[in-house]
């Protein structure tokens, strides 16, 4: 299969997966297994593009022109490449991770939370393979539709005030200020095209270089950085496999990805570097490291504490970009990914947790460990990662980054890496102690694992954190070519 | 550039220009003389797809930048009246044939539901002449004749809108005000006309331009272009002339709303187009200050203030009105924008828009057929009880935003480079502000579609027959389709704004 | 510019003052008046008012009627007036009529359904759909226009 169709396949098949779970609508069993199906197709078509390209950037596959000089136009670079391998094999775990969920929870209207799933899966397929800013911008939205309709599922009146701050929010930033970002450098340059070293050298210069800078990062709402935070939070009113999927695999990531494309492809690592614009978004992105930090210690709520840590993850990813260093670039690159399995074990703990026992507050968790060791196990080493210690995979990204710090001499920002860390300690690990080393309650007795559907998926990621770590080299020279000359 | 193809009128296919006029012009009368109800509806839509087949045909001509020039009757200009087609009207053309065709489709079973049966016959002869008005106006060449053209679409206008009094009776008051405000500003476009008579002593357009451009500007040439322009600007309804709208909009039968948000006000914004930069001239220095310091904040304004009353309205009907005379706004801010991405950006929002709100306006009729009714909480959950309708809805709603992959997003971009090139960013912010209050305002309809469990006292329903399910959707799948392929809407959009601008009319001469 | 105010200069474009006064006239009925009939007048003189202007600006100094000999013979040396702004204003006088009866139609349908044509009854009338459609479908921005 050549690449071209393939990267059309792997949206396709997705697509297909949306209109299988209108049409099976009434046949559960059949409809998850024809969306299971799809999954490991799409997973499978990725791996078929991994083998014929490997870490080399491909050429552009032209759909067609929408207006003049604005093409709907793919292509496959390391990134991306690592982004849409992710994202699908993730989905094949969250999949099941949610049917477990959603038959066990008694929740309802599951074929339009399949169908909305799939449609942001082809959503992130698309923004992964994206040749042009303009390509990725039309998916980015076609992302934040998908996931309102899971974002509001529940459909109780926090429901609904959730996802109109989160549609609020991600349409603000996209439409005001991202847009425009994006007609501007149109206007400057005449294209959108992603280029190694970037497309704005010679066009723009002096304080205008961060003034655009600025609308990108600002109207990227996805990456949470802050004050554009708030819709994360906000968004945790959806069920868990909607969080799961969304916080770190789908929505975050692609806002982060996005950042990470425009900083190298649009902007150029070295263009960057030379103007010196992106130092503010730099401070910026520590700030906000450490303020979402130090808010996730005082949310007793597991989910809204996983979420601000989330939006001190992401930061991390920008803080990656904005070093203008190649080390950034990389280290923020593998965040992606460590994060991404670090993250997802926590937010899949946190459901089974729900589905086992419907407790949602960190206070309420004393002892469940015992009765549940699988999952608490699967989050303590979920929780190691996102910390950033070895032997777990999240400990090298944070090593990325800390060089790319050192490299630019932003000693600062290497202290504020390791500050985060001892936060995360101090916001993660209590539950894990609390579930293992607390008092007996009376109540937890009846207590034990939910289904396999839903515990085995975290597990499976928590041995992905561990198994990364020994991978991380292979990993670091898939993306090298990213920032290479 | 240009090239002009003057028409000693022999092969039918060189008629094309007044049989666009003359196919529905004579089917109005035919309807009431042959006086079966049974036929009424077949002889419109004959005669509306026949128009929008010699609309396309027209385009085609002209789409390469070239001009038609019909001589009606035979008589030469200046002296007789001239049909002068080109990119800009040749494409309202094809926008309100189009769009009349697919709502005609619609409106047998809205029509049928909404009005009584003994009025249809005549329903039909007023929607033919509506017709044959607002085609006349864009495509003829000469001064007067737009005014008589106008004339013949408004008052038939006012006829349709009147019709919505089986329902609510404030329909007729609506047209009053309607009939009362618009023919003062006809009678205001008849005084510019007359004005420019005076000083130029022709009535054909492009004589006109050359006779300005030889004698450049005096008052009585200012008055006339004051005067033409808020007379036009009463039927744009430009913001602070657009009171008639709201009401004529939220009152009239579903159909009538459909055809008229998606062609009466673009018609009006083509007059506008053609006096501004045909006749007068962009280079007219009056002209420059007027519409940079009077349309612009005037269209910003529009934008803000209308959005925002949007935002708070509880009858979805009411509120499409005003989003209406938002995008209007829009339409009118590239055009004082004054540069070729502006005008392009104008002209291709005319289209898009227009086939967005003949969607949203058709999917209302729809409830309004269902549940006779369009308030919002008349229309809560009926996403799952109306689905095709509703995700129709959806779609056009989305369109209304700009989100990218529908037409009105293409428009959007335009505007927005359109104000970066000329380095105006503020009001580039300002135009992604006013669309963040569509955010708000569709978002809403979404929610009370979807996300609002059904009154308890509701009835269940099913979704519209199919005869207004086809019409619906074809609107819709333009509203997506003219978002990824731009060729005709951009393609002809710019030719029309090469030519408005360059002043082709002088350089075909 | 005011020196151009000679008698003369006002005697000789007396058309146009007449113009002005019955279009003035004309709007403010339409706008003062509340009684629909009267608007309707107003409307009347308005147009009225643009007929004087078309009709006088046909007419030139020493000109005659734009009428062909018997003999068709047409002589160079006398002047006519022009014919043409008497033919647009034909046009003009039958939309007015069109307009007109309309409008009239439209009044007694008004009436019919109203009991009045005055603006303020009608107003009452109108508020008081408003206020109860409010009642039953929470309040709403802008209500009439």
């Amino acid at each position: 299969m050549e690449t071209g169709t393939a990267i059309l396949l792997s949206m396709l098949i997705p697509f297909l997966a949306v209109i299988s779970n209108i049409i099976l609508r009434d046949k559960p069993n059949l409809r998850d297994g024809t969306t299971l199906a799809a999954a490991v197709a799409t997973f499978l078509v990725v791996l078929k593009i991994l083998a014929n390209e490997g870490n080399g950037t491909s050429e552009t596959l032209v759909l067609f022109q929408v207006m003049p000089g604005l093409d709907l136009a793919f292509n496959v670079e390391p990134l991306g490449l690592m982004f849409a391998i992710l994202a699908s094999g993730l989905w094949i775990l969250t999949h099941l991770y949610g049917i477990g969920y959603m038959r066990e929870n008694n929740e309802e209207h599951h074929a339009r939370f399949f169908a909305c799933f799939a449609f942001a899966i082809a959503s992130v397929m698309g923004i992964a393979f994206s040749a042009n800013m303009f390509t990725l911008f039309l998916f980015y939205e076609a992302l934040t539709i998908s996931t309102y309709p899971l974002v509001a599922h529940k459909g109780t009146p926090e429901a609904i005030k959730g996802a109109r701050t989160y549609m609020g929010i991600l349409m603000g930033t996209s439409i005001g200020l991202q847009l425009v970002a994006i007609v501007w450098t149109f206007s400057l340059t005449g294209t959108l095209d992603f280029t190694k070293g970037g497309i704005l050298e010679g066009h723009i210069a002096g304080p205008m270089v961060a003034v655009l800078l600025g609308l990108y990062a600002f109207g990227i709402g996805k990456a949470a950085l802050m004050p554009f935070h708030r819709w994360l939070p906000a968004a945790m009113v959806a069920p868990t496999p909607v969080s799961a999927l969304l916080h770190a695999v789908a929505v975050v990531k692609a806002g982060v990805f996005t950042m990470l494309k425009v900083g190298i492809y649009i902007f150029g690592i070295d263009f960057l570097s030379e103007t010196g614009a992106s130092e503010w978004l730099m401070w910026l992105a520590a700030f906000s490291i450490v303020a979402a930090s130090v808010v996730a210690l005082t949310k007793d709520n597991l989910k809204a504490r996983l979420a601000y840590s989330t939006i001190s993850q992401l930061s991390y990813i920008t803080l990656g970009m904005a070093l203008a260093s190649s080390m950034g670039a990389l280290g923020g690159g593998m965040h992606i990914a460590t994060h991404a399995l670090g993250k997802i074990t926590l937010f899949m703990c946190a459901g089974s947790i729900y589905v086992a026992t419907h407790k949602t507050e960190v206070s309420q968790m004393s002892g469940l460990g015992r009765k549940m060791p699988i999952t608490f196990i699967a989050f303590l080493i979920g929780a190691l990662s996102i910390i950033g210690l070895p032997p777990f995979a999240g400990s090298w990204s944070k090593w990325l980054l800390i060089v790319g710090a050192a490299d630019t001499t932003q000693w600062v920002m290497i202290g504020v890496l390791m500050v985060s860390s001892l936060l995360n300690i101090a916001y993660l690990l209590p539950v894990v102690a609390k579930g293992f080393f607390l008092g007996d309650r009376s109540d937890t007795s009846q207590m034990q694992e939910a289904g396999p559907l839903v515990w085995a998926p975290p597990a499976v990621t928590a041995a992905g954190c561990v198994i990364l770590f020994f991978y991380a080299g292979a990993l670091l020279e898939f993306l090298a070519p990213i920032v290479a000359n | 550039m240009t090239s002009e193809v003057t028409q000693t009128a022999v092969t039918l296919a060189d008629h094309l220009p007044v049989l666009q006029i003359l196919v529905p012009f004579v089917a109005g009368p035919l309807t009431v003389l042959i006086g079966s109800r049974a036929l009424a509806w077949p002889i419109a839509f004959a005669a509306s797809a026949i128009a929008t087949v010699i609309a396309f045909l027209l385009l085609m001509q002209v789409i390469d930048g070239s001009v038609i020039s019909y001589h009606l009757g035979g008589w030469a200009p200046p002296l007789g009246i001239e049909y002068r087609v080109d990119a800009a009207n040749a494409f309202v053309l094809l926008l309100v044939s189009g769009i009349s065709t697919v709502v005609l489709a619609y409106a047998r079973a809205s029509v049928a539901a909404e009005i009584p049966k003994k009025q249809h016959t005549l329903f039909y002869t007023a929607y033919l002449l509506c017709l044959t008005g607002m085609l006349g106006v864009a495509v003829t060449g000469d001064a007067f004749n737009v005014f008589v053209f106008l004339e013949i679409s408004s008052l038939a206008t006012y006829v349709l809108i009147a019709q919505g009094s089986y329902r609510d009776k404030r329909a007729l008051t609506a047209a009053f005000d309607y009939l009362i405000m618009g023919t003062i500003g006809a009678t205001f476009f008849v005084i510019g006309i007359g004005l420019l008579y005076m000083a130029t002593g022709t009535l054909n357009m492009a004589d006109i331009a050359e006779r300005i451009a030889d004698q450049g500007s005096n008052r009585t040439v200012r008055t006339a272009f004051a005067f033409i322009i808020v007379g036009v600007g009463l039927k744009v309804a430009i913001y602070p002339l657009h009171l008639w709208l709201p009401n004529a909009y939220t009152f009239a039968p579903s159909a009538v709303t459909s055809f008229l948000a998606a062609t009466a006000t673009k018609v009006a914004i083509y007059v506008l187009l053609r006096f501004i930069f045909t006749v007068f001239q962009p280079g007219f220095a009056f002209e420059i200050n007027t519409l940079v310091v009077i349309i612009i904040p005037f269209a910003i304004l529009a934008m803000f203030a209308a959005s925002f009353i949007a935002i708070f309205q509880t009858d979805l009907k009411r509120m499409l009105a005003y989003s209406s005379i938002a995008q209007i706004g829009y339409i009118l801010l590239g055009i004082g924008l004054l540069t070729e991405t502006g005008v392009t950006a104008a002209v291709a929002h005319l289209f898009n828009h227009g086939i967005t709100k003949a969607t949203l306006f058709m999917g209302v009729g729809a409830y309004v057929y269902r549940v006779n009714g369009s308030f919002y909480d008349r229309l809560e959950g009926m996403g799952r009880q109306m689905p095709w309708t509703s995700a129709a809805v959806v779609i056009g709603g989305l369109s209304l935003i700009g989100i990218p992959g529908t037409a009105g997003f293409v428009s959007k971009w335009m505007l927005v480079q359109a104000a970066l090139e000329l380095g105006w960013w503020p009001i580039a912010l300002l135009i992604v502000a006013s669309s963040l209050l569509a955010v708000v305002y569709v978002w809403r309809v979404i929610e009370v579609l979807y996300l609002k469990p059904p009154a308890a006292d509701a009835v269940h329903v099913t979704d519209v027959p199919l005869s207004m399910l086809v019409p619906l959707w074809v609107m819709a799948f333009a509203s997506i389709y003219f978002g990824f392929d731009t060729n005709l809407t951009l393609g002809a959009s710019s030719v029309a704004a090469n030519g408005l601008l360059g002043g082709s009319v002088l350089a075909a001469q | 510019m005011l020196e151009e105010f000679t008698w003369a200069f006002i005697v000789g474009h007396i058309n146009y003052w007449l113009f002005i006064v019955l279009m003035m006239t004309g709007l403010y009925i339409v706008v003062a008046r509340s009684n629909l009939v009267k608007k309707l007048v107003g409307l009347n003189i308005f147009q009225v008012s643009v007929f004087m202007l078309y009709i006088s600006m046909g007419k030139i100094t020493g000109g005659t009627a734009p009428i062909f000999p018997i003999d068709m013979k047409v002589d160079p040396d006398v002047i006519y007036s022009n014919p043409l702004p008497h033919v647009l204003i034909l046009t003009a006088i039958v939309v007015g009529i069109a307009t007109t009866s309309l409008a009239l139609a439209l009044i007694v349908r008004i009436r019919e359904e109203y009991n009045t044509i005055d603006e303020a009854g009608i107003f009452e009338v109108e508020s008081a759909i408003a206020r109860a459609e409010n009642n039953i479908h929470g309040e709403a921005m802008g209500g009439r226009a």
